[in-house]
C-alpha cells in the first residue's frame, strides 16, 4: 500500500489544527533565524570550510569504520569501561534489562536520545515492569503526555505552555501552573528524586571519539550530567555512525552541532565521558558501557551514494527549514526521526516497501541541505530512493501514465496533438476534476487550458 | 551585433501559459536576438525524473538533446527545467559516456531567462514599463541549485513605474513541487496559504516569478482565496511597456 489511510488522515488533521501549526511554525521559525545569524559569514567565517571539513571526516570515519570501532572499544576498555555490540534494538533492551536484573535495578534515568526512541527502548523496559524516566524537559513532557518526540531537538515544540500545564497538572497532580519557569521548577523538583533514586543512567551520544575512547554529550539543562554521574551504572546507546576519529575533529563538530541546532555558539554543558569512576574520584559512575547498535547502519553503509544520510549529527537545523515539515510535523512520519532526515533514512533502516510515500512527502525545494552542516543532499538522495521504489513495484496508474509521457514526449507531432485536444477536452465542465484533478482542485484553482499553445502561436506568428 | 539565440519554451509555458513563452521572445527581440523556436522540442523530463522512473526521463532527455544539440544560445523561462538539464542530465546518463559527454557539452549553452539577460545580453534596463508594487518569489531551484537571487530583483527595479518589495519569506518553497502538488494536497495547498500570507503582507498587486510551475501553483490558491493578487512571469513584465 501507498500510504496507509491512518496516515493520510493524520497528516490531514495536523495541516487542518491551527494551534499546532502555529505553535511549531512560530518555533521552528525561531530556530531557523537563530540558526542563520549564528552561522552568517560576519560572526562565523569560517562556517563554509567547516561544514565541507565535517563532511570530509564523516566520510573517512565510516570508510575507515571497522578500525575506527575497535579502536574506540580498545580505548573504552583500557579506562576500565566495556562496549556491549547489538546488530538490532532488542538486544540494547536486552543487555539492559539483563543489567538491571543484576543488580536489582527497578528504576533507570534517561537523557534525551533519539536512538533509544529509535530502537523503543523505553516500551521495552517497561513491558518488564521497569521505569525509565526521561530527565530533558522537553522529553519528560512527551513522556508524561505518553506521546513521541516532535522534533529532533525540541520534542515538545508541539505544546503551549497552557498544554504543559495540563499534562503536568494531570500527570503529577500538582496546581495547575502556565508560567514555564515554575513549570520546570515542577519537573525538577520531581527529577532530582528520580536521579538520586535511579540504579542506572541511559544516555545516548552525540559522539564517539576514537582515539580517546570518550563519549561526548551536549546539552543545555545539565540532566545529562546527572544521568551519567549520579547512578552507580552508566549506559551510552550509541549508533555506530557516531564514530570521530580524533579528539581535536571535536573542534569542527561542536562549532556546527550548537549552531545548527539552536543558534548557540556551544551548548552549556558539554560532557566527555570515558570510562568509570577512577580510584580517587569523588563522583562518576562505578560502571560504564557503551552499546553500539547497527540495526540497518552497516547495509546502508555498502551503498556508496546514499552513504552519506549516515553523516547526520541530528542538529534538526533540516526540521526547521523543511516547509513539508513544518505543516505535517513530527508525529505523521514512521520512526523515531521527522522531517527531511526522517524521510531518508527510515526507509533505508526499515526497508523500502513500508510507507515508500516517505520519500515523496518533499517538494524538493532543497532547503534541507541549504542548511545541513555535514553537507547532506538529501534532496538527491530522495530522487534516488524513489527511483529505487518505482524500480521495485510493477504496474499502477502512475507508471502507465509515465509510460505514455515518455512515449509521448519523442514524438513531437502527437505531442502537439494531444496537447491541443488536452486542451479541447480541459474545458469540458468537469472533466479536469477526475483523477489527480480532484487534489489539485481540492486546494487550487485549476489553470485555464491556453486558447492555444506556443508552438502553434508561434508558427502562426512565423506565417503572417 | 545580432545573435541567435533558441528558445526551450517548457511543457508548462507551451500548453498552459504560452504568453511568457511570446512575452520571453519579444524581449530578446527587442536586445536584437534572432529567436528561433525548434518544433521538434517536448519537455524537459523532470516529472518523470522527479518521480523516479529514470528510464522514461531519460528518453525524454536524450530527445532533448537530439533536439538541441547544435544550439548556441538555448534560453529557457524556467529555472527548474534549466537545472534539470544542466545539473541532472549528469545523473541520469552517468555510465554512458556518449550522452553524458553531450550532457557536459549541452549545460554550459543552457541559461536561464533571467541569468541570459544580466550575464550574456548584459543588460538590466530592457526598457518596460510597469505601473504597480510587485513582489518577487525566488524559485526553489533557480535559487538553491542555480544560485540565481539579485539578478531578476536588479532587472525588475529597473522596470519603469515599478515598485519591489521583498517578502518577509521569500525564499520558502511554494508548494507546487510536481506531483507532490497531487500527491499530498493538503500540504501543498497549506504551504501555498503560507506564502501568500506572505505575499499579501507587502501589499503588492502583483506576484512576480521565474517559474511558471510556482505562479500556476500560486495563481490557483489565490484564486481560491479569492485573492485579487495577480501572478506574472518575469518575461511578461518585461515585456510590458
Amino acid at each position: 500500500m501507498w500510504i496507509k489511510p491512518a496516515q493520510e488522515q493524520g497528516i490531514r488533521k495536523t495541516v487542518a489544527d491551527r494551534k499546532v501549526q502555529l505553535a511549531v511554525y512560530s518555533a521552528t521559525a525561531r530556530l531557523k533565524e537563530k540558526r542563520a545569524e549564528a552561522v552568517s559569514p560576519d560572526v562565523f567565517p569560517e562556517y563554509e570550510e567547516l561544514r565541507s571539513q565535517a563532511n570530509r571526516i564523516k566520510q573517512h570515519a565510516l570508510e575507515n569504520l571497522d578500525h575506527y570501532l575497535e579502536q574506540f572499544e580498545k580505548n573504552v576498555e583500557s579506562h576500565g569501561g566495556r562496549v556491549i555490540w547489538a546488530r538490532e534494538g532488542a538486544e540494547v533492551a536486552d543487555f539492559i534489562l539483563g543489567l538491571a536484573n543484576e543488580r536489582g535495578v527497578s528504576l533507570l534515568v534517561k537523557s534525551k536520545s533519539m536512538t533509544t526512541e529509535e530502537i523503543h527502548l523505553n516500551e521495552r523496559l517497561e513491558h518488564h515492569q521497569l521505569e525509565a524516566v526521561e530527565t530533558d524537559l522537553g522529553e519528560y513532557i512527551v513522556q508524561l503526555a505518553h506521546e513521541r518526540p516532535y522534533h529532533i531537538v525540541a520534542p515538545a515544540v508541539h505544546k503551549t505552555r497552557q498544554d504543559i500545564a495540563d499534562i503536568l497538572e494531570r500527570r503529577l497532580h500538582v496546581p495547575r501552573e502556565e508560567e514555564p519557569e515554575k513549570q520546570a521548577m515542577i519537573a525538577r523538583r520531581t527529577l532530582r528524586e528520580k536521579f538520586l533514586a535511579a540504579g542506572i543512567g541511559i544516555s545516548g551520544a552525540n559522539f564517539l571519539v576514537a582515539d580517546s575512547g570518550a563519549v561526548v554529550l551536549v546539552e543545555n539543562e545539565g540532566n545529562v550530567r546527572l544521568c551519567t554521574t549520579a547512578p552507580r551504572v552508566h549506559v551510552a546507546v550509541a549508533g555506530l555512525e557516531k564514530i570521530l576519529p580524533r579528539a581535536q575533529d571535536l573542534a569542527v563538530f561542536l562549532k556546527l552541532l550548537a549552531r545548527s541546532g539552536t543558534g548557540q555558539l556551544l551548548t552549556v554543558y558539554t560532557s566527555f565521558l570515558s570510562g568509570p569512576r577512577r580510584r580517587g574520584e569523588v563522583d562518576g559512575p562505578e560502571e560504564f558501557y557503551v552499546v553500539l547498535l547497527d540495526a540497518g547502519r552497516t547495509r546502508l553503509l555498502a551503498d556508496k551514494e546514499k552513504r552519506q544520510s549516515l553523516f547526520c549529527i541530528r542538529c534538526g537545523a533540516c526540521l526547521n527549514a523543511c516547509p513539508v515539515y513544518r505543516k505535517i510535523g513530527g508525529h505523521n512520519y514512521p520512526g523515531a526521526y521527522s522531517g527531511p532526515i526522517g524521510a531518508i533514512i527510515t526507509p533505508q533502516y526499515q526497508g523500502l516497501a513500508r510507507d515508500p510515500w516517505l520519500p515523496y512527502a518533499s517538494s524538493l525545494c532543497g532547503a534541507c541541505a541549504e542548511v545541513c552542516p555535514v553537507k547532506i543532499d538529501i534532496p538527491r538522495i530522495l530522487l534516488e530512493l524513489r527511483k529505487q521504489i518505482t524500480e521495485s513495484r510493477t504496474g499502477g496508474l502512475e507508471r502507465m501514465a509515465f509510460r505514455l509521457y515518455g512515449w509521448l514526449m519523442r514524438r513531437p507531432k502527437l505531442y502537439a496533438l494531444a496537447g491541443r485536444m488536452a486542451g479541447k477536452l480541459a474545458r469540458i465542465p468537469g472533466l479536469a476534476k477526475l483523477g489527480p484533478g480532484a487534489a489539485w482542485a481540492s486546494q487550487r484553482e485549476i489553470p485555464l487550458p491556453a486558447g492555444r499553445s506556443f508552438r502553434d502561436e508561434w508558427r502562426e506568428r512565423k506565417k503572417s | 551585433m545580432a545573435r541567435r539565440v533558441s528558445i526551450f519554451v517548457t511543457c508548462i509555458v507551451d500548453q498552459l501559459f504560452p504568453q511568457v513563452g511570446l512575452a520571453m521572445a519579444g524581449v530578446l527581440e527587442r536586445l536584437g536576438y534572432e529567436v528561433e523556436f525548434r518544433q521538434d522540442q517536448t519537455c524537459c523530463c523532470q516529472p518523470a525524473f522527479n518521480s523516479g522512473y529514470h528510464v522514461e526521463a531519460r528518453a525524454v532527455a536524450a530527445h532533448f538533446i537530439r533536439v538541441f544539440r547544435d544550439a548556441e544560445f538555448i534560453v529557457v523561462p524556467s529555472g527548474s527545467c534549466t537545472s534539470m538539464i544542466t545539473h541532472h542530465f549528469f545523473d541520469i546518463f552517468s555510465g554512458e559516456e556518449a550522452l553524458h559527454e553531450e550532457a557536459g557539452y549541452l549545460a554550459p549553452r543552457v541559461w536561464e531567462f533571467s541569468r541570459f539577460l544580466t550575464e550574456v545580453a548584459n543588460v538590466e534596463d530592457v526598457g518596460a514599463r510597469f505601473d504597480g508594487v510587485v513582489t518577487y518569489h525566488d524559485s526553489c531551484h533557480a535559487l538553491r541549485e542555480l544560485h540565481i537571487k539579485e539578478g531578476p530583483r536588479r532587472l525588475l527595479r529597473k522596470v519603469n513605474g515599478l515598485e519591489l518589495r521583498e517578502m518577509s519569506i521569500a525564499e520558502e518553497c511554494c508548494g507546487f513541487g510536481g506531483t507532490f502538488s497531487v500527491k499530498f494536497p493538503e500540504v501543498s495547498g497549506g504551504m501555498a496559504r503560507t506564502k501568500i500570507e506572505s505575499i499579501t503582507a507587502t501589499g503588492a498587486s502583483t506576484v512576480v516569478s521565474i517559474d511558471s510551475s510556482c505562479l500556476m501553483q500560486l495563481q490557483g490558491a489565490l484564486a481560491k482565496a479569492g485573492s485579487p493578487i495577480r501572478t506574472m512571469h518575469l518575461a511578461e513584465i518585461l515585456a510590458s511597456r
